[in-house]
Parts: C-alpha cells; sequence; structure tokens
C-alpha cells in the first residue's frame, strides 16, 4: 500500500517542499519503493510508494496530461480494469496501467460521485486546480486510514499521525474526552482520534477542502432494510458463494504475489481455500503460533495446511516476544489498545515481508458481516432470559458458550446469573448488545487520577454515541442493531486499524479483504437474521454456502476469538518481576505523576497484584495493557521520547520463556 | 477491628479497590452491585480464602449468599472455621 500527506495552506504562501518531505519521511514504512512531493502553490501533496500495480507506471502524486488534476493515493481500486474500459469509451486516455490514474479520470468524469464506483480500499486527495479544491475521501468501511488537523494558517492530512507531526506548528496534546471514551468503547467515536484537534474522517464519508472551509459528508452507509424476497436457503448460498468468489479473484489483481492468512478458523480457511479451488495463484499461506498453549491453534492451521497443500509459513510468539515488540506496535497504532493480539499481528506481517510477499489476503470482517462473533449469541440469550430471570436452567446454556474460557467453565450458576444481570433499562438501550463489553471496559476508568475523573464527570460517552446513531437504527432487527455497533465502532476503530491496516504496513504489507467487498457488506446486509445466527450457529449461512470447500472440523470448531497472552507479556510471575525495564520505567510512580492520567498508587497495586500470580481476570489484564499502551503512546508522541527495549531486566535471560 | 475482617478488608482493598478509597467499602456493599468485584474476581476471594484459612470452599458454596460483601464473607469464613474446630 502506500502513505500520503499533503498541506493546503490558506494564508496566500507556498508550501514548503521541506515540510512535505518531512511529513512523508515518517511514512517510509507505508511505502518504502519510492516517494515524491508535489507542490502547486498553497497546495502540496505527498506520497510514500508501496509498488503493487503497475510498477513502473504508478508514480505518485501523478497528475493528468492538463496538470489540472494530481492525486495522492493510499490503497487499490480492484475493478479498476473494468473502470478504464468504460472511460476508453467515453474517449479518456491512459498513459499508465494503474488504478491511480483510473481514479484521477474517474474524478474528471463524475466529480466526488466517483467513489460510489469504486471497489477498494483507499484513502485519497485530488488537488482540483479547475475548482480550487481538494477532494478527499476514505472508503465505506475504514480500511485505509485518514487524519487531518487545521492550524491558524493551514489544512493537513496524512495516513498517520506521526506525519502530521512532523510539522512544527501542529500542537500534541491528549484529547482527555478521546481517551474517556477509548476506555468505554475501545476506541474514540469519530472524528475524534486520541489527540486533540486531529481527527480523522470516517468511514464512508468523504470531504472538500475549499478556502480554507470544510465540507465533510457521508457517501455510503450500512443498511439493514431486510429483503422482502422470498428465496430459498441454496439461492441466497449461491449467491454468496459467487459474489465471495468474485470479491477474492478481484483482490488477487496485482503485479506481485500475493500471500494469504489462515489461522485455524473458518473466515481464513474461506479465503484460503477460494484462492486454492477458484483461481490459479500460487497459494503461500502465513500464521501465528503461540507457546502458551491457550491461545494456540496450530492443530485447526495444520488441517486447513494439509486440505490445500499449501506452502505455509508459521512465527511463534513467547509472552517476551509480544512484549518486546509492544514498543514498535503503538508507535504504529497510535492509539492505546486493551489487548496485545496487535502484536503477533505485526510479528506475523514481518514474517511475510522477509518471505517476500507484499500483499496478503485476510478474513477480518466475516464476523461482523456473517453474525460471527460470540458478542451476538450473548446477546441472543440475554434477551431470551430476560423474560425469565429467574430461570436456573438458563445460566448453563452460558457455559455453552464459552467451553474455551476456563474462567467461566468454573462458575457457580448462582454467579453467571449474576455476571449476566440484566437491569430493566438495558433492555430497551440500542445499546444492550454492547454494554456487557462496555460497563466492563469503563470499570477501568477507576484509574484515572482524581483530577481526571473530575474532569469527565460531566461527560456521557452513551449520549455521544448515541447522537451518532442513524435515524433508521431504531427500526432495524435488533441482531442487526448489533452488528451495526460493531461494524462502525470495534471494526474500524480497532480490528482494521490496530490490528489490522497499521500492523501490516508497520512492515510495509498490504492486507486485503475479500468480506469486506461492498457487495458481500451489502448482501449480507439484507439477509433474513436466521440465516446468519440459526439458533446458537453463527453464520450459517456462510458455513453453509461455503460447505464443500471446507472441512466438517473447521466448520464445526467452536468459535475462537483471536486472543494473546496479556499481562504475560510484560510480567514473569516465577520470577515476580517486569520483564523489560521500560516496564517499570513507565509504570513507575515518577512517569504515572508526569503524565497525569493514572494514580501511582492504584496502578502499583496492579503491578504487585500481576507479579505475584493473582491477576486472572479479564479486567486486570485490560488494565495493564491499556494503562501501559497509553503511558507508551504519551511518551513517543506526546514526549518524543523513544521507548527503547535495550535494557531488559534478567527475567527475560531465559531463552525458553 | 477483628482480624478476620481486617483481613478480608485488606485483601479486597489490595486486590479490587484500584482507584478507590478503601474507607468508601461499606461492610454491607454487594460487590456485584458495585461492580468491584466480578465473577472472575469470585474465583481469586476463594483463593485467598483456601490459601490463608486452610479450608476448602465446595462447588456449591459458591454463591453470593456466601461471599458477595464483606460481611457475608466474614460470617462465611467464621463458619467453615467452626467447621474444623
Amino acid at each position: 500500500m502506500c502513505g500520503i500527506a499533503g498541506i493546503i495552506r490558506s494564508d496566500r504562501q507556498a508550501v514548503e517542499q521541506t515540510e512535505l518531505q518531512n511529513m512523508i519521511e515518517t511514512l517510509n514504512h507505508r511505502g518504502p519503493d519510492a516517494s515524491g512531493t508535489l507542490v502547486s502553490g498553497t497546495t502540496g501533496l505527498a506520497h510514500s510508494r508501496l509498488s503493487i500495480v503497475d510498477l513502473s507506471g504508478g508514480i505518485q502524486p501523478m497528475q493528468t496530461e492538463n496538470g489540472l488534476l494530481s492525486i495522492t493515493f493510499n490503497g487499490e481500486i480492484f475493478n479498476h480494469i473494468e473502470l478504464r474500459a468504460q472511460l476508453k469509451q467515453k474517449g479518456y486516455q491512459f498513459k499508465t496501467h494503474s488504478d491511480t490514474e483510473v481514479i484521477l479520470l474517474m474524478y474528471a468524469e463524475y466529480g466526488p460521485d466517483c467513489v460510489q464506483h469504486f471497489n477498494g480500499q483507499w484513502a485519497f486527495a485530488i488537488h482540483d486546480q479547475r475548482k480550487q479544491q481538494v477532494f478527499l475521501s476514505r472508503d465505506r468501511l475504514g480500511i485505509r486510514p485518514l487524519v487531518y488537523t487545521q492550524t491558524a494558517t493551514r489544512f493537513c492530512f496524512a495516513s498517520e499521525v506521526k506525519a502530521l507531526f512532523a510539522l512544527p506548528d501542529v500542537v500534541r496534546r491528549v484529547d482527555l474526552t478521546a481517551l474517556n471514551q477509548l476506555f468505554t468503547f475501545w476506541s474514540p467515536l469519530p472524528p475524534r482520534t486520541f489527540f486533540e484537534g486531529v481527527s480523522e474522517l470516517p468511514p464512508g464519508h468523504s470531504m472538500i477542502v475549499r478556502e480554507g472551509q470544510l465540507k465533510i459528508w457521508q457517501y455510503w452507509s450500512l443498511d439493514y432494510q431486510p429483503s422482502d424476497e422470498n428465496r430459498s436457503l441454496d439461492d441466497w448460498a449461491d449467491e454468496l458463494r459467487s459474489l465471495l468468489i468474485h470479491a477474492t479473484q478481484l483482490r488477487l489483481r496485482a503485479d506481485v504475489s500475493v500471500g494469504a492468512y489462515l489461522s485455524g478458523g473458518l473466515d481464513s480457511s474461506i479465503t484460503a481455500a477460494i484462492i486454492r479451488n477458484y483461481t490459479n495463484a500460487p497459494l503461500n499461506t502465513f500464521s501465528v503460533n503461540f507457546r502458551d498453549k491457550d491461545y494456540d491453534e496450530s492443530r485447526y492451521q495444520q488441517e486447513m495446511i494439509t486440505e490445500l497443500g499449501t506452502d505455509h509459513q508459521t512465527v511463534c510468539c513467547s509472552y517476551a516476544d509480544i512484549g518486546r515488540i509492544f514498543p514498535t506496535v503503538i508507535q504504529h497504532t497510535e492509539k492505546p489498545v486493551l489487548r496485545t493480539a496487535p502484536a503477533p499481528m505485526y510479528l506475523l506481517s514481518k514474517l511475510v515481508r522477509e518471505s517476500q510477499f507484499k500483499v496478503v489476503m485476510t478474513g477480518e470482517g466475516a464476523d461482523e458481516v456473517f453474525g460471527g462473533y460470540d458478542l451476538f449469541k450473548e446477546t441472543k440469550i440475554r434477551r431470551f432470559w430476560s423474560r425469565q430471570s429467574d430461570s436456573k436452567i438458563r445460566p448453563l446454556l452460558l457455559k455453552r458458550l464459552y467451553p474455551y474460557m476456563k474462567n467461566i467453565q468454573a462458575q457457580s450458576p448462582a454467579y453467571l446469573k449474576a455476571f449476566f444481570n440484566i437491569r430493566e433499562n438495558e433492555i430497551n438501550s440500542p445499546f444492550f448488545s454492547h454494554l456487557p463489553r462496555w460497563d466492563l471496559t469503563s470499570k477501568l476508568k477507576t484509574f484515572f487520577n482524581n483530577d481526571l475523573k473530575q474532569q469527565l464527570a460531566e461527560q456521557d460517552p452513551l449520549a455521544d454515541f448515541s447522537d451518532q446513531l442513524p435515524p433508521e437504527f431504531a427500526g432495524w432487527n435488533s441482531f442487526c442493531q448489533a452488528q451495526y455497533l460493531e461494524a462502525i465502532n470495534l471494526m474500524p476503530g480497532y480490528i482494521l486499524s490496530s490490528q489490522g491496516d497499521r500492523m501490516a504496513m508497520g512492515n510495509s504489507v498490504e492486507g486485503r479483504f475479500p468480506f469486506l467487498d461492498y457487495r458481500v457488506v451489502e448482501f449480507a446486509s439484507r439477509l433474513p437474521v436466521r440465516f446468519k445466527m440459526n439458533g446458537l450457529n453463527e453464520k450459517f449461512l456462510l458455513k453453509y454456502a461455503l460447505r464443500e470447500l471446507i472441512p466438517e472440523s473447521i466448520r464445526q470448531r467452536p468459535k475462537q476469538p483471536y486472543r494473546a497472552p496479556e499481562a504475560n507479556s510484560f510480567f514473569d510471575t516465577n520470577q515476580q518481576q517486569a520483564r523489560f525495564e521500560y516496564v517499570n520505567h513507565l509504570l513507575s510512580a515518577e512517569s504515572l505523576q508526569a503524565n497525569g492520567l493514572f494514580q501511582p498508587a492504584a496502578v502499583e497495586r496492579l503491578t504487585q497484584k500481576i507479579q505475584q500470580g493473582r491477576a486472572i481476570g479479564t479486567r486486570d489484564n485490560m488494565a495493564l495493557v491499556g494503562i501501559l499502551s497509553t503511558q507508551i503512546l504519551v511518551e513517543q508522541m506526546i514526549h518524543g521520547r523513544d521507548v527503547t527495549i535495550d535494557n531488559q531486566t534478567t527475567a527475560t535471560a531465559n531463552p525458553l520463556i | 477491628m477483628n482480624s478476620i475482617q481486617s483481613d478480608v478488608r485488606n485483601f479486597v482493598a489490595e486486590n479490587f479497590l484500584f482507584g478507590e478509597d478503601p474507607e468508601s467499602l461499606q461492610n454491607d456493599d454487594s460487590f456485584l452491585e458495585t461492580g468491584i468485584i466480578d465473577s472472575t474476581g469470585v474465583l481469586e476471594l476463594v483463593a485467598f480464602i483456601e490459601d490463608h484459612y486452610s479450608v476448602e470452599v465446595d462447588d456449591d458454596e459458591l454463591v453470593p449468599e456466601n461471599l458477595d460483601s464483606i460481611n457475608r464473607l466474614i460470617d462465611f469464613i467464621e463458619s467453615k472455621l467452626k467447621e474444623l474446630a
């Protein structure tokens, strides 16, 4: 993929090329193959390239023949071949074979509406000298990032915040409201980012910058209006199969080799199987394994490897591997995280890059779109429960949900029932499905210091989110409401960014997502709910439609969410100490006090509990990861100081850990 | 404060009350209602009781009636110790 950046001045001064270069240098990891800048008076564009399509011709920033339109673009337009043919019929002529040129000429023909024709993933900016404006756009689901800020004299945009911070007039401050939202919803509510004054263009939105004014609008949205067609299961299955196969075939279009992630779960097994059975592309797969068997999925990976006959490689993660790479991971996420799961993804993309691949196919999106998450099952059970809350049998249903979670298995029915305690006002909340997660996450705010707690006391994150819900939301089936919340909050805010784009691009690898092809997404949102969740059988239609491609053991395997070791990555409970100096340093009273976000005494109690092996629950693990990642982020991006892992404590001396 | 009460209050403060003032926890506050201890936290409580007092907690004793507040914990521990005696 690539990195983009740009400056649009409103003070009639010319943009300085050195500033563009400073910005784009910070995005070298996104585009190591080439870089370029283009200054046209008060507007400057910059680009760092990861060459994938039209290796020799697709140089950027790119201009039309007459120089009136220029573009910097991160992403892929997979249907560029078809669009080029259409434009040629209208008389347009092309200099290159790149999808970049297709965007430029589609914009020349259709203006901002051009994006409705694109099947792909993108963040781009077009400088339109005819209209003296800059048109920016981001793909429908938030696969590619786009952040921006405005200072007194200019509007600046980029793929990542670090490029904006390369400019001396951009202020670096934590956005406390965003922090409050992240410690509720796992991500700030768009357009906020973790940094004050820095915004992100939300998924499915476009923007025009003209004479210092911003106009932002939504060009596409999820819609769960059910189809009123009376179709058989097989009919739906046939359409799904052909949409997915086509989506995968489109995403193999590249002038370089394409690999695939193979986690052992259903979704990546499907994408790999489609590549094997419906294309001539060689199949090279990659996965992550864990030393800690509680997280490891190698057995299932091996089944698919054997079934498909793929050339497979793995990277093995120990606790220390995760802790060691974590500061680098946060440098890329540019926001705090509540799980260490991004870290193995970073190590995985490193393996991909070292194996000479620049592109991987991956299965993200299937759970949101086809109803795969346990959260959806939980929600169904909780609703069922709320009709007869004293039932003794129902708590036992919950044990069926989580066969892989030891702690839940150990619960008595009385406690399970309390665990899913449903209050009157919750059952009617639009957020019913997500309240357990958000309530649990919000508990972490106990660690905020008293000043911060006071400042946040008047805020109501749920009300802020509620304000962003579209009017149609209330009319959707409750299962679809849960899917929607997941698709607009956790998916772009965490899954596609912190675990997805940022981890892959950190090693100059581009991810491609067949399940997020917009025709697949639109198809799935019209599906009758019973074909998404049939009883408690998740992703029902998906499994049915692809049953000939996927072994039964994989189809029937209980869903295992992708997880990685948490607190253990940072603390060795055998030796009762931190694994790395940076952990001690950033969780020290001095460092916590200096950043003014978390209470030193509270964090001390937490680290003691963890070190002594007493912290077994999700909450304590999330707290540790959330606090540590926030401290790392502030150190790196607010203070501009490196977090080095040179000094390892003796706990890491044992290579067997 | 008798020693069981202070042991239990200290354990809860050290392991569950991170950012709150320990004084704010009343002996009859429900852990579940206040959200201080969730159902996995209960397992940590049970581990504490078993280790600290050398008693065994049966599966069917894992109920809020026995574990869901400081007072209930004290009563439960006292009754287990009486059993031993």
